[in-house]
């Protein structure tokens, strides 16, 4: 009978970790890294880069009201949005190739949710103690102490998390000018609850949530296990060397791991990596460090916790000599991705250099086909827009070639020069003429190019369109 | 073990031979009485309550003329005037200043708000009320009278101000004493069919058109003594009289041989209302409005 067998619950409760603190070389290029992207994040928006008088001076600025991205000496207006697709690409192929040859490298080193995560957890460190001392205050009672601490650790994580959405919205607007407005209530409401969302999420995702983000969250995972192969680098144990394990000094029958746990004791998803690679390992190497510096106490070599290739088990447990880490990485499927990558990045490059600084579209007016003037010459309109993004007020001039001869006239404007402000858009109705009696007057259709030409560089462009004669069906 | 399942009731009547049906029975089967579920039925009830609640509230029961309007005096119709009227009011201003300026000072560079507004306000306003006659691009109806305002041929001139009292006042209309006026003579009876036939070779020629030479001459006399005085000595016409430029390519009514025919017996005698308001009863158009179509028509690529 099953009837008084509980049933069984859908809800498992979150364990909570409290990760030791490690020392060791990947402890050391994580610190590096969490330095490195944190430091880019705050500073990039407070660049400047003079544009001239008429552009926005900051480095880095994504100017949503006026459809503009400006990255340094770099401008993407929004009909160049192919730079943005092209970028989305890159980083696409970036994440076959790098999760191809280094597995979950991206989640272990600089997946936002990581690095500040590992930044929460050196606050909680620094204010609540080590893995033991984080242990007893969770499970003290709610006295002076435990309320004093916690407090404080809120009150620093907020600290950050505000930090966190503030630099968000400098990206968006002139950062000192922003920064004013914000101080003195009057940023705009988008600023506010931009800044409001961003710091509720780093304050509960990296303070509360955590490893669960990436577990239940996060789709990337499920993503990257797909791309995985039998050579790309992850997080493994050695067990063919560490079995069985056991405390102890008589190790006559045991493995070289000594069951101290201190791979689990720092692990910041609390798993034990001795059960083998799984999904809640985002790689972040520290098992390593923590392992390594109690084999050195132990007089054993390093790497029983190691990155691996799953061909490497094969390998060593056949007593073959470990293989170089590089042969995993440089392998036929890495070196296709990487010249993907590298093509489109070249071809995107090559592209940003010889964009023009005008682009023109033509628009043949064709309500009506045509106009017949009162000396009998026939009239074309034409919408022209001219984009100006050079830096500076600029005139251009209006012409035609074609077989014909051709009259070209400006709405509203003497002569055939039109000055289009600096970094707009500007619509010119242009009037092309057939004058009468003219083969493309009294014709049916003339092809024409018209062009327009920067009259401070001398740099033109061209569109080609058709002129309607009076002979037209 | 099959035993430990445990049964829904039904499937224990069921299996003791006892279903409950509807009693509902066709050819042996029978139906089962399986009443809806309980959150169903109270998520049933819940939408009538919710329909009473919403038809107090809401315009919802049709009577003979409209219908209930609800406690809460909702109307689209009248969000629809608070809408417009608030566009109203935030173009009050632009449409005083349009109406206090030049109407040369119209310009993309003494006045670009203003040229703006008139532009894209004129262009409105023209699909509404001009283009039945004019075309929605404004180029009239080719031959039969309904002029094409593209082009550089002006009737009564294409300077922003001529075009502003054409629209104000009309043409040829009673409604307004200060419309445009003009009549041809119908020369049908006054000339012989001889005569007719000759001036018509004679207009043909003037405007470069192929004509019987042998005609034009007699046809030479003919228009001096009865068409000069309005289309002039040399048939360019005269504006102040809205007498058109019979040398140019361009005719209201065509250049065919027929037509002119027709025009020269019959005269033509085209119309135009008054739109302003402000000038005449019959206005429809504000000042703002007429100004911003003269504005837009003047920059359609015949404006003088």
């Amino acid at each position: 009978m099953s009837a008084t067998e509980e049933p069984q619950k859908l809800y498992a409760a979150r364990e909570p970790v409290f990760p030791k603190r490690v020392k060791g070389r990947f402890r050391n290029l994580k610190w590096v890294i969490m330095i490195v992207t944190l430091g880019i994040y705050y500073v990039t928006p407070w660049i400047r880069w003079d544009r001239g008088p008429d552009l926005p001076n900051q480095a880095v600025l994504l100017d949503l009201a006026n459809r503009r991205f400006f990255f340094f000496w770099i401008e993407i207006w929004p009909h160049e949005f192919y730079f943005v697709a092209g970028l989305l690409i890159m980083a696409g192929l970036g994440l076959f190739l790098f999760t191809s040859a280094l597995g979950r490298v991206w989640c272990g080193y600089s997946c936002p949710q990581t690095v500040w995560t590992d930044l929460f957890f050196t606050v909680e460190r620094w204010i609540e103690g080590d893995r033991n001392a984080r242990l007893r205050l969770w499970n003290a009672k709610w006295d002076f102490t435990k309320w004093r601490l916690r407090l404080t650790k809120w009150v620093v994580w907020l600290l950050i998390a505000v930090a966190t959405g503030g630099a968000w919205v400098f990206y968006f607007a002139d950062a000192p000018t922003l920064l004013v407005q914000l101080v003195t209530g009057q940023a705009a409401f988008v600023a506010y609850t931009t800044i409001g969302i961003l710091t509720a999420t780093t304050f509960v995702f990296g303070g509360f949530m955590r490893e669960q983000v990436c577990i239940y969250m996060c789709p990337w995972p499920r993503i990257q296990a797909a791309m995985m192969d039998e050579d790309t680098i992850t997080v493994a144990y050695r067990d063919w060397r560490g079995e069985p394990r056991g405390k102890g000094k008589d190790r006559e029958n045991l493995g070289d791991c000594i069951d101290c746990n201190a791979c689990v004791n720092v692990c910041p998803v609390g798993i034990d990596i001795r059960d083998g690679q799984q999904l809640e390992c985002i790689t972040c190497a520290l098992c390593i460090d923590a392992c390594d510096d109690i084999m050195a106490k132990i007089g054993k070599p390093r790497g029983l916790i190691d990155y691996m290739a799953l061909t490497d088990e094969a390998n060593e447990r056949a007593g073959n000599p470990k293989k170089n880490v590089w042969k995993h990485i440089f392998r036929l499927r890495t070196i296709i991705y990487t010249v993907l990558w590298s093509s489109i990045g070249i071809g995107l490059t090559v592209l940003l250099f010889i964009r023009s600084d005008i682009d023109v579209t033509v628009a043949p007016v064709r309500n009506p086909q045509f106009v017949t003037l009162s000396d009998g010459s026939i009239r074309n309109t034409y919408d022209v827009r001219i984009r100006n993004m050079t830096n500076q007020e600029t005139d251009f001039r209006v012409t035609v070639t074609a077989d014909a001869a051709f009259a070209v006239e400006l709405e509203g404007v003497p002569g055939d020069t039109v000055t289009v402000a600096v970094d707009s858009t500007q619509l010119q109705r242009v009037y092309v003429i057939a004058p009468p009696g003219s083969a493309a007057a009294d014709g049916n259709l003339t092809d024409i190019r018209l062009w327009v030409e920067d009259l401070s560089t001398t740099t033109r462009t061209y569109e080609d369109t058709t002129f309607f004669g009076r002979d037209i069906e | 073990m099959i035993e430990d399942h445990k049964k829904h009731p039904e499937e224990q009547k069921l299996m003791a031979g006892d279903p409950d049906t509807t009693g509902h029975s066709w050819d042996g089967i029978k139906e089962f009485n399986n009443p809806l579920p309980r959150w169903w039925l109270w998520t049933f009830y819940a939408t009538i309550a919710w329909a009473v609640v919403y038809t107090v509230l809401y315009p919802a029961w049709p009577l003979v003329n409209g219908a209930t309007p609800g406690i809460l005096g909702f109307s689209t119709r009248a969000n629809v005037a608070e809408d417009i009227q608030r566009f109203d009011d935030m173009n009050a201003d632009i449409r005083t200043r349009i109406t206090e300026v030049e109407l040369a000072a119209i310009n993309p560079e003494a006045n670009p708000d203003l040229y703006n507004y008139a532009i894209q306000g004129g262009a409105a306003t023209f699909a509404t009320w001009c283009s039945q006659c004019h075309g929605s691009g404004a180029a009239g109806v080719q031959a039969s009278g309904y002029p094409n305002l593209l082009d550089d041929d002006w009737l009564w001139g294409g300077t922003i101000d001529d075009i502003h009292a054409t629209i104000s006042h009309g043409i040829r209309n009673e409604d307004d004493p200060m419309a445009r006026y003009s009549q041809m003579t119908a020369f049908e009876g006054l000339l012989s069919d001889e005569e007719i036939a000759s001036v018509v070779q004679y207009v043909r020629n003037i405007s470069g058109q192929e004509a019987d030479a042998a005609l034009v001459e007699a046809g030479a006399t003919v228009y001096a003594d009865n068409c000069a005085a309005c289309h002039l000595d040399d048939g360019t016409g005269d504006r102040y009289l809205g007498a058109p430029n019979l040398t140019d390519a361009i005719w209201l009514y065509g250049g065919s041989e027929e037509a002119i025919e027709y025009t020269v017996r019959n005269a033509r005698f085209g119309v135009m209302p008054p739109w302003s308001a402000e000038a005449s009863a019959a206005g429809r158009l504000s000042e703002a409005e007429v100004r911003s179509v003269a504005v837009y028509v003047h920059s359609l690529g015949g404006g003088e």
